[in-house]
C-alpha cells in the first residue's frame, strides 16, 4: 500500500477541474495508454494574459490523478511566465510529498504544463515533440529530459531517475547510459554503485576472464534481451573469441540497425577486454524461431 | 466499515477451528519434538497427525510430506534440490507465467550456467503441450509448471503434463499453492513427483508449507542442520504452524465440494454482473479451466491502482496487475505473456473469493463497481466526452 498524504487522497477522491475546455488557448498532452499514465491539460487565458481556467483529463493511478488536479489549482490566476516556473517539486510539495516511486507523476504534470504553454505560444499548431535523442526506448524518454530531472531534483542514482521519469524502468537496457548522464550532470556527487558495473582487472587469468564474460552477460546483457522475449547463452571462449547462442526471438530478430552480435561485443569490450570479439554459435543459429507475439 | 475480502489468492483468513487447534502449542505444549523427554516427545505425535491430515487431502502417503516454511521455500527446495541430485543435467523447463518463487529461482540458475526454457502461453493463458514435449531433452533435469495461476486462476492440465514429463524420465514439480484446497487433487492417481503448497492460502497460518516428495524421487536437502523431517529439511519444526496447517487441510477436504459450488456461484454472479454493467471490459484467462474462486477482469481506459483505491474506500479488498501497484513500471508478467494489450493489463483487477464470502458482499460490490468505473472514465482522456 502506498503512503499517500491526506491531501493527495482528497484530490484523488474529489478531483478539481476535471474535463476539457472548449476552444482552449493551450493544450498539452503527455503520456500514453501503454506507458500506464497520460494527461491532457487545457487552459484558457483572460484579457490580461492570466490563466482564467484550466482543466485536466488523466489516465493513471491515484497520484497521477491527484497531481493533475492540484496542477490545475496551482496555475489558475498565474501568467504564463509565472506558470512556466512551476517545477515538479512544487507540485509534489503542494501535495505534502509523493512516494519516491511516484515522483514521475509530478514530472508528468510539469511536462503537460510546458507542452500546453508551448502549444499556446506557437499558435496552437505545434503538438509536443520529443526533443533530442531518445535514451529509454521502453518509455520514450530523451537525454534532455533525463538531464533535466537530474538537475532539478538533484538526483544521483539510476533508481531515482527511474522514479522521476520512468527511464530505465522497462528492460533496463539503458541504465548504463543513464548512469553516464548522471555523471555528466552531477560530476563528483554521483554515488558509486559497485554492484552494477563489474570491476575491470589489469590482467586476467583465463578462468577470471571467462567468469567476467559470464558475469557481464548475466548482468549487463541478458536483462535487456529478456525484456524483448529473447535470451543469450555463453557457449565457449577460445582465446579472445567469445561464442554465444541467441535464444527466443533474438535468434532471428534484429532490434535496431545493429545486430545483436554487435551489441554483445560492445558490452564485452566495455566491461572485460577490448580485444574480445563475438561469434554466433552455428548450431543454435539454425534453431526454429519461437517468437510468439 | 465492514471489510469485504476478495483477495484470497494473496492470503486468507485463518479459520477459527485452525486457531483453536494451534493455541495449546504456544504456552502449554511448547516442547521440542526432538527431545527425549515425554513433554517434548509427545509433540511428535501431533506432527504425525498433521502429516496424515495433509496426506489425506492430497491423496498420498504421510511419509511423502515434508513441512517447510511456506510455498517459496518448497519451490526453492524442489528445483534446487532436484538439480543438485542430478549434477549431470543442466536444463530446467518452466513457463513464463510462474510465480516469482519459481521464476526468480530459474533466472538465478541461468546465471550459474543452467539452461532455462520458459514456455509461452496463448491468449487464454494455456500451454502448447506439443511445444512442452519438444522442449524436453536428455539434458532436462526438472520441469516445473504451476498447477493454477495466481493472477488469472487458469488451471493447467497437470496430470496430463506430469504423465508426459515423467514418461521421459524427467522429474516433474508443480507449484500448487493456488490449487490445493480449491480443487480436488489425488496424487495417488497422478505422476507428479514434487508439489508445493502453502498454509496461508487455504485458511491456515502463514509461515508454514509443504513439499510433497513422491517416494523414490531423488532430492538433495535444501536446508542443512538437524535430522528433522527424516533428514530432508533441517530446523526445529514450526509446531503450531504445522498443527494449524493439518487442521486447515482437514477443513479444506471437508469443504471442497461446498466451496467449489458456492464460491463458483458467487464468483460467476460477480463477474457476469460486472461485465454486463460496465462497458469495455473483458475477462483475462480461460473460463473453461479456471479456479472456482478467481476472476480477473480488465477495464479499458482506466488504471488498476485507482480502481483499487476507490474499492478500498468501500472496504472492498482486491488486487491488480497494473504497473502502479507493484512499484515497478511494467504491468503483470502473466497478462503480458498472454498477449493482453498493455491498456487492458494496466486496468486489470483480480477478485479472489473464499468460502467466507457471501452473496451480500458480491451484491454490494456489483452495485459499487459500475459507479467506480464511470467515475474514473470521466477523468480519462481516452474516453470521449458525452
Amino acid at each position: 500500500m502506498w503512503d499517500y498524504t491526506d491531501k493527495l487522497k482528497e484530490h484523488f477522491f474529489n478531483p478539481r477541474n476535471v474535463g476539457e475546455i472548449e476552444n482552449p488557448d493551450g493544450v498539452g498532452e503527455v503520456g500514453s495508454l501503454a506507458c500506464g499514465d497520460a494527461l491532457k491539460l487545457t487552459f484558457k487565458l483572460d484579457k490580461t494574459g492570466r490563466i482564467k481556467d484550466a482543466k485536466f483529463k488523466t489516465f493513471g493511478c491515484a497520484s497521477a490523478i491527484a497531481t493533475s488536479s492540484v496542477l490545475t489549482e496551482m496555475i489558475k490566476g498565474k501568467t504564463l511566465d509565472e506558470a512556466a516556473k512551476v517545477t515538479n517539486k512544487d507540485i509534489a510539495d503542494y501535495l505534502g510529498g509523493l512516494p519516491e516511486q511516484k515522483m514521475h507523476c509530478s514530472v508528468m504534470g510539469r511536462e503537460a504544463l510546458e507542452a500546453a504553454i508551448e502549444n499556446y505560444r506557437t499558435g496552437g499548431k505545434k503538438k509536443r515533440e520529443l526533443e533530442g535523442r531518445i535514451v529509454c526506448t521502453c518509455f520514450g524518454v530523451t537525454e534532455k529530459e533525463i538531464q533535466r530531472v537530474v538537475r532539478e531534483n538533484d538526483l544521483t542514482t539510476v533508481e531515482q531517475v527511474t522514479n522521476y521519469c520512468k527511464a530505465g524502468g522497462g528492460c533496463g537496457g539503458c541504465q548504463g547510459e543513464i548512469e553516464k548522464i548522471i555523471e555528466r550532470v552531477q560530476g563528483e556527487k554521483t554515488k558509486v554503485v559497485p554492484a552494477l558495473v563489474p570491476r575491470r582487472a589489469e590482467k586476467l587469468t583465463n578462468i577470471q576472464k571467462i567468469q567476467l564474460i559470464q558475469q557481464t552477460i548475466n548482468e549487463q546483457i541478458r536483462p535487456a534481451l529478456r525484456a524483448h522475449g529473447g535470451n543469450i547463452e555463453l557457449i565457449d571462449v577460445e582465446g579472445n573469441k567469445v561464442i554465444v547462442a541467441f535464444r527466443g526471438m533474438c535468434a532471428q530478430c534484429m532490434l535496431t540497425e545493429f545486430t545483436m552480435k554487435d551489441v554483445v561485443e560492445a558490452k564485452l569490450r566495455e566491461f572485460v577486454d577490448d580485444e574480445l570479439f563475438v561469434e554466433e554459435d552455428k548450431d543454435s543459429a539454425q534453431q526454429p524461431h519461437n517468437h510468439r507475439e | 466499515m465492514k471489510t469485504i475480502y476478495f483477495d484470497n489468492n494473496a492470503t486468507t483468513k485463518v479459520a477459527e477451528e485452525v486457531l483453536e487447534e494451534m493455541k495449546p502449542f504456544f504456552c502449554e505444549l511448547y516442547g521440542n519434538p526432538s527431545s527425549m523427554h515425554t513433554f517434548g516427545g509427545q509433540i511428535s505425535h501431533k506432527i504425525r497427525r498433521s502429516r496424515e491430515q495433509v496426506a489425506d487431502l492430497l491423496g498420498c502417503d504421510p511419509s511423502e510430506i515434508i513441512f517447510t516454511s511456506g510455498g517459496t521455500e518448497s519451490d526453492n527446495a524442489a528445483i534446487k534440490g532436484t538439480l543438485t541430485a542430478a549434477p549431470n543435467k543442466r536444463t530446467v523447463v518452466t513457463t513464463r507465467i510462474e510465480h516469482p518463487a519459481v521464476l526468480a529461482v530459474c533466472r538465478e540458475l541461468e546465471n550459474h550456467g543452467y539452461t532455462v526454457v520458459e514456455l509461452g502461453v496463448d491468449k487464454y493463458g494455456q500451454l502448447d503441450l506439443a511445444e512442452l514435449e519438444e522442449s524436453i531433452d536428455d539434458d532436462t533435469a526438472v520441469v516445473t509448471i504451476m498447477y493454477a495461476n495466481n493472477e488469472t486462476g487458469v488451471i493447467f492440465p497437470i496430470d496430463e503434463i506430469a504423465e508426459m514429463v515423467t514418461s521421459k524420465g524427467v522429474v516433474f514439480h508443480t507449484d500448487a499453492v493456488q490449487a490445493v484446497g480449491k480443487i480436488p487433487l489425488n496424487l495417488a492417481k497422478s505422476n507428479i513427483d514434487l508439489l508445493s503448497l502453502s498454509g496461508h492460502k487455504l485458511h491456515g497460518p502463514k509461515g508454514v508449507g509443504v513439499l510433497y516428495v513422491r517416494k523414490g524421487t531423488r532430492l538433495s536437502p535444501f536446508m542443512l542442520g538437524g535430522h528433522q523431517e527424516g533428514g530432508r529439511r533441517a530446523g526445529t519444526e514450526n509446531v503450531p504452524g504445522i498443527v494449524g496447517l493439518g487442521k486447515a487441510c482437514e477443513l479444506a477436504a471437508e469443504n471442497l465440494e461446498e466451496e467449489n459450488r458456492k464460491v463458483k456461484y458467487i464468483r460467476d454472479k460477480l463477474e457476469n454482473a460486472v461485465l454486463r454493467r460496465c462497458p469495455d471490459c473483458r475477462v483475462n484467462g480461460d473460463k473453461e479451466n479456471r479456479l472456482p474462486n478467481t476472476s480477473n477482469v480488465s477495464f479499458e481506459y482506466i488504471e488498476g491502482e485507482a480502481i483499487l483505491l476507490m474499492l478500498d474506500r468501500y472496504g472492498i479488498c482486491a488486487s491488480s496487475g497494473s504497473a502502479c501497484t507493484s512499484g515497478s513500471l511494467e504491468p503483470s508478467h502473466v497478462l503480458r505473456a498472454m498477449g493482453v494489450p498493455f491498456t487492458a493489463a494496466h486496468g486489470s483487477i483480480r477478485f479472489s473469493l473464499s468460502r467466507y464470502n457471501t452473496e451480500e458482499e458480491v451484491d454490494y460490490t456489483i452495485e459499487k463497481m459500475p459507479q467506480i468505473v464511470n467515475q474514473l472514465r470521466e477523468l480519462s482522456p481516452f474516453v470521449a466526452n458525452k
